[in-house]
């Protein structure tokens, strides 16, 4: 679906200062090389399998099933890998493939900090050094994860630059990498930036649709009716749905984050509020002004806090093959709670947002349809926010 | 057509870069004034955006105080065209490509030929995308100004074969802000540039003295200079003029 320049139909491309230029070619030109490289897999493979513990659960969430009396439902366990999201896929990918171009130093941005645990842990896995970039609003609001970060011997930099949040990260770890290219890899979270992460990050997290595309047909014995994952950047929601674009009748739902609601300027909803633009290397949709200033955007989760969306989604958008809904902040904590009740998972919160849109679209399925919920990550981080949210002053 | 040219017949150029609206639209007219009286021969106005991805802390803190004292792309447009009245230096926009291509790309550029702009530099707009606003720079005589990094080596000759206006020699990696020192090799940059064009070629990035500027000048056309500027509207925002002033005099007489 990729052509040479790395476009999504008229999504995608390299928009990046010339001084990266050299570097994002480099990373092509390696990635060519190992994704086709039978050592490389093998030893990609093992990390995932003995490492982070994949393949992850497809679980039949049987009491929720029951609850709602519609649609059959199905959770891919992300949240059970090592480190309890899916961000390990991509970071244990691009830090083997750093590692065989002989960088010697991981940078990241991270929101909720989950993809920054998981680069700071393959870092130290692999023995490399690693600086994660994180929202000085994210730090605050994720102090476990910077705590974690720092325990796995990352440094972690506030950024305090515009909103504070994921996007001011993925500025600050842009400019950090113009500085020092040499020994360093960008280690970039999601289907995002210039190409080629959008493709490299979606390769790596492809291996999550493969997945729930041979569990459901052991279990079933067909594909399932929806699929459905959060979507921030979008790289959970891309792996998901990759290995079903072609299958027309499995519908694909990417569940954004509305903050307080798609009339509001508090909202992250890139597809229902933005429009086309061009930042952080990519031509996507984009929350802006009508001069293309980048909008502040809210949400609850931190991981979802972006204003675009990588280029594959905008493309899949484009030509109808996904659907992109807005799901409030009010919805996904009601669904966070709902799911530990009901099944005793307690799901992060990006997760919840597609928790809450299976909620309301399984009652009115047939009980012979399925749906699939990609539970990207686990809960432990929000429960002091959620808490707070509720108005319960706990802190960690 | 291209005045560009024009800037580079003085001696060696000396480009002060300088943020639309920092601190107010009537302090950056004072402050162009100033520069061209006092010797700047070609004028880099910034249009500022809310994430500038290549800039420093300095110039960043710029974009920010512009956008928050409200300056927009159609009030900047205004600006320019009455700027223009007795203003005749070569003057370029730089900013990022989303301010061009929210605005449309075509109605952006035209704009830029109405108002009097002779080029456009877009530092997140590398040579394998620069057909996104190319078609209509030609169609409406804006030069498309390129960028050549530190980093750049196999690609310079490719870039340069192709530059127009002048070629925005970036002087180290990082982001924009001054340096105590230049390290990059930048006589062999601007031989390979000699090589395969014409076309003028200016240093930019961490130049903040007259020795330096002397320095990076002695072999190329000419010294870019935007965080220095900017620290002076930064301290003295709307008295900066006369500091910017005496600023560019001091600069351009090590060029000449």
């Amino acid at each position: 679906m990729t052509n040479p320049k790395g476009r999504f139909g008229i999504h995608g491309g390299q928009y990046i200062p010339e001084t990266l230029m050299n570097a994002v070619i480099e990373l092509e030109k390696a990635y060519d090389y190992y994704k086709k490289d039978p050592e490389f897999n093998k030893e990609l493979t093992e990390l995932f399998n003995e490492y982070a513990g994949r393949p992850s659960r497809l679980y039949y969430a049987e009491k929720m099933t029951r609850d709602l009396g519609g649609a059959k439902i199905y959770l891919k366990r992300e949240d059970l890998n090592h480190t309890g999201a899916h961000k390990i896929n991509n970071v244990l990918g691009q830090a083997l493939l750093a590692k065989k171009m002989g960088k010697t130093r991981l940078i990241a941005e991270t929101g909720a900090g989950q993809h920054g645990v998981a680069t700071a842990t393959a870092a130290a896995l692999m023995g490399m050094e690693c600086v994660v970039f994180m929202g000085e609003e994210d730090t605050v609001r994720q102090a476990l994860n910077v705590y974690r970060m720092r325990l796995l011997g990352a440094e972690v930099i506030p950024v305090k630059s515009g909103t504070a949040t994921l996007k001011d990260a993925v500025s600050e770890a842009m400019r950090e990498w113009t500085s020092r290219i040499d020994d360093t890899h960008y280690c970039l979270g999601s289907v995002m930036g210039p190409h080629p992460f959008p493709t490299i990050v979606r390769d790596f997290q492809a291996v999550i649709s493969k997945e729930i595309r041979e569990q459901i047909l052991a279990k079933e014995g067909r594909l399932p009716d929806a699929v459905l994952a959060c979507v921030g950047g979008g790289s959970n929601a891309i792996g998901s749905f990759y290995h079903f674009i072609g299958d027309q009748e499995v519908r694909l739902i990417g569940c954004e984050a509305a903050g307080r609601g798609i009339d509001t300027a508090e909202t992250a909803a890139t597809i229902a509020t933005g429009k086309p633009g061009i930042f952080h290397g990519m031509k996507s949709y984009f929350c802006q002004d009508k001069y293309g200033q980048i909008a502040p955007v809210y949400s609850i989760s931190a991981g979802l806090d972006y204003p675009g969306i990588g280029p594959e989604h905008a493309h899949l958008y484009d030509i109808g093959r996904a659907e992109y809904v807005p799901v409030t902040d009010d919805e996904a904590v009601c669904a966070f709670e709902y799911l530990a009740r009901t099944e005793g998972i307690i799901p992060a919160i990006e997760s919840a947002h597609a928790v809450a849109h299976a909620i309301k679209l399984a009652p009115a399925m047939n009980k012979d349809q399925i749906i699939v919920i990609t539970i990207s990550g686990r809960g432990d981080k929000d429960c002091a926010a959620i808490a707070r949210y509720r108005g319960e002053d706990l802190h960690e | 057509m291209n005045k560009i040219k024009n800037a580079f017949e003085n001696g060696k150029a000396f480009i002060p870069f300088i943020t639309c609206g920092d601190p107010d639209l009537e302090t950056t007219a004072a402050v162009v004034r100033a520069a061209v009286e006092n010797g700047a021969d070609l004028i880099e106005l910034g249009i500022p955006f809310s994430d500038p991805t290549a800039e420093g802390p300095v110039i960043q803190g710029a974009n920010l105080r512009a956008l928050n004292g409200g300056v927009t792309t159609d009030q900047i447009f205004r600006f320019v065209r009455e700027l223009r009245r007795n203003v005749t230096v070569p003057i370029v926009f730089m900013t990022y490509a989303n301010v061009v291509f929210s605005y449309g790309a075509e109605r952006f550029i035209s704009a830029c030929k109405d108002i009097g702009i002779d080029g456009l530099i877009l530092p997140d707009l590398p040579f394998e995308e620069k057909d996104e606003f190319l078609p209509f720079c030609h169609k409406y005589g804006v030069d498309l100004v390129s960028l050549i990094a530190p980093t750049s080596e196999n690609r310079i000759a490719m870039i340069a074969k192709e530059a127009e206006g002048f070629i925005y020699i970036v002087s180290s990696l990082g982001v924009t802000g001054v340096r105590s020192e230049i390290k990059t090799d930048l006589t062999s940059i601007v031989k390979i540039v000699r090589e395969n064009t014409e076309v003028p070629c200016a240093i930019g990035f961490g130049i903040s003295t007259p020795e330096q500027a002397k320095k990076m000048a002695g072999f190329s056309d000419g010294a870019i200079v935007g965080s220095a500027i900017i620290r002076l509207l930064e301290q003295y925002g709307k008295a900066a003029p006369k500091y910017v002033g005496d600023y560019v005099k001091k600069m351009k007489s090590a060029l000449i």
